[in-house]
């Protein structure tokens, strides 16, 4: 069966529109679902995709947090629905204390725009099916807020309990280890910096990023 | 009453702070060579009605520990003034 998305608008989103058509041409269907509306239409699975929700004024995700659909999206996380928070998707969801640490401004103080390499730290989330650890993808970032931090307690807790997901190879923006995205305790809610939607064709610079979706819808 | 309360958002001990890094590099260029340790935070200034400034600093510390500020990486210091 056709895994249905929603692919969460806040004002000042702008990667619905590319998420939506990666999603629809790996097989999937995906439709908008605006953030002031509490309802989840009945979607499988949630993507928070990238831009700039509420402008990012007070600090990215922030103001997101309260928007009515967050309330459904959060305890849809709970009952186990798989949730992928993309760029600003993963600033919300940390703002949302739906994953751990924070999102920080890149050492260097540079909006970075680049092609990166990211590793498979842990395959035993939603993004890891059909994957190993180790797997090296290329996928692109586009951000000036990726610089991932927490508290040194959090960091172990996250080392031992497989919540890292994906490490840079070459860290560009300061990330503590290296951290490129992070999972729940359930593996059902991850975020990523960098940009899997635009990682789906050769065409694209990259196809890499497709078998993330496609774990993704599976 | 009414109070004005005045909130320094800091990043936190231990925290890198890539402006205030940035900050600091930049400034022996302008000869301002004995600078050391900048950190760049923000500033909010807001008014509240409360009953004392007791309720007043609570009401604002609330605040930032649930919106205004992102514990993980910030600090808060809470100055409630009444006008």
């Amino acid at each position: 069966m056709t895994r249905r998305v929603g692919v969460v608008r806040f004002p000042g989103t702008n990667c619905e529109f590319d998420t939506i058509d990666a999603i629809r041409m790996l097989g999937g269907d995906a439709e908008i679902l605006w953030h002031g509306d509490p309802s989840l239409k009945n979607v499988d699975a949630i993507v928070i995709p990238g831009g700039f929700a509420h402008g990012d004024y007070l600090r990215c995700g922030a103001i997101a947090r309260f928007s009515p659909v967050m309330g459904a999206v959060a305890s849809f996380a709970q009952e186990g629905g798989p949730i992928l928070g993309i760029c600003n998707g993963f600033q919300v969801l940390t703002e949302a204390g739906l994953l751990p640490g924070a999102l920080q401004k890149n050492v260097g103080m540079k909006f970075l725009c680049s092609m990166q390499q990211v590793e498979f730290v842990s395959t035993q989330n939603i993004l890891g099916r059909g994957s190993e650890v180790g797997d090296h993808l290329q996928i692109p970032i586009n951000h000036f807020e990726g610089n991932y931090v927490c508290s040194p307690e959090v960091l172990s807790r996250i080392e031992t309990r497989e919540q890292i997901v994906f490490r840079y190879t070459d860290n560009p923006n300061g990330s503590t280890k290296d951290i490129a995205g992070v999972c729940n305790e359930a593996g059902n809610v991850v975020g990523m910096m960098p940009h899997p939607e635009r990682a789906t064709s050769a065409l694209l610079g990259s196809s890499d990023g497709a078998s993330v979706i496609k774990s993704f819808l599976s | 009453m009414h109070f004005e309360a005045k909130i320094e958002v800091s990043p936190r001990d231990g925290i890198a702070n890539p402006e205030g890094s940035t900050i600091e590099r930049a400034l022996p260029a302008l000869g301002f060579k004995t600078t050391h340790n900048v950190r760049v935070g923000k500033l909010i200034r807001l008014e509240v009605e409360a009953e004392s400034v007791d309720v007043a600093q609570s009401l604002v510390e609330d605040m930032c520990n649930r919106f205004l500020t992102n514990p993980v990486i910030e600090d808060a210091s809470v100055e409630v003034l009444e006008v």
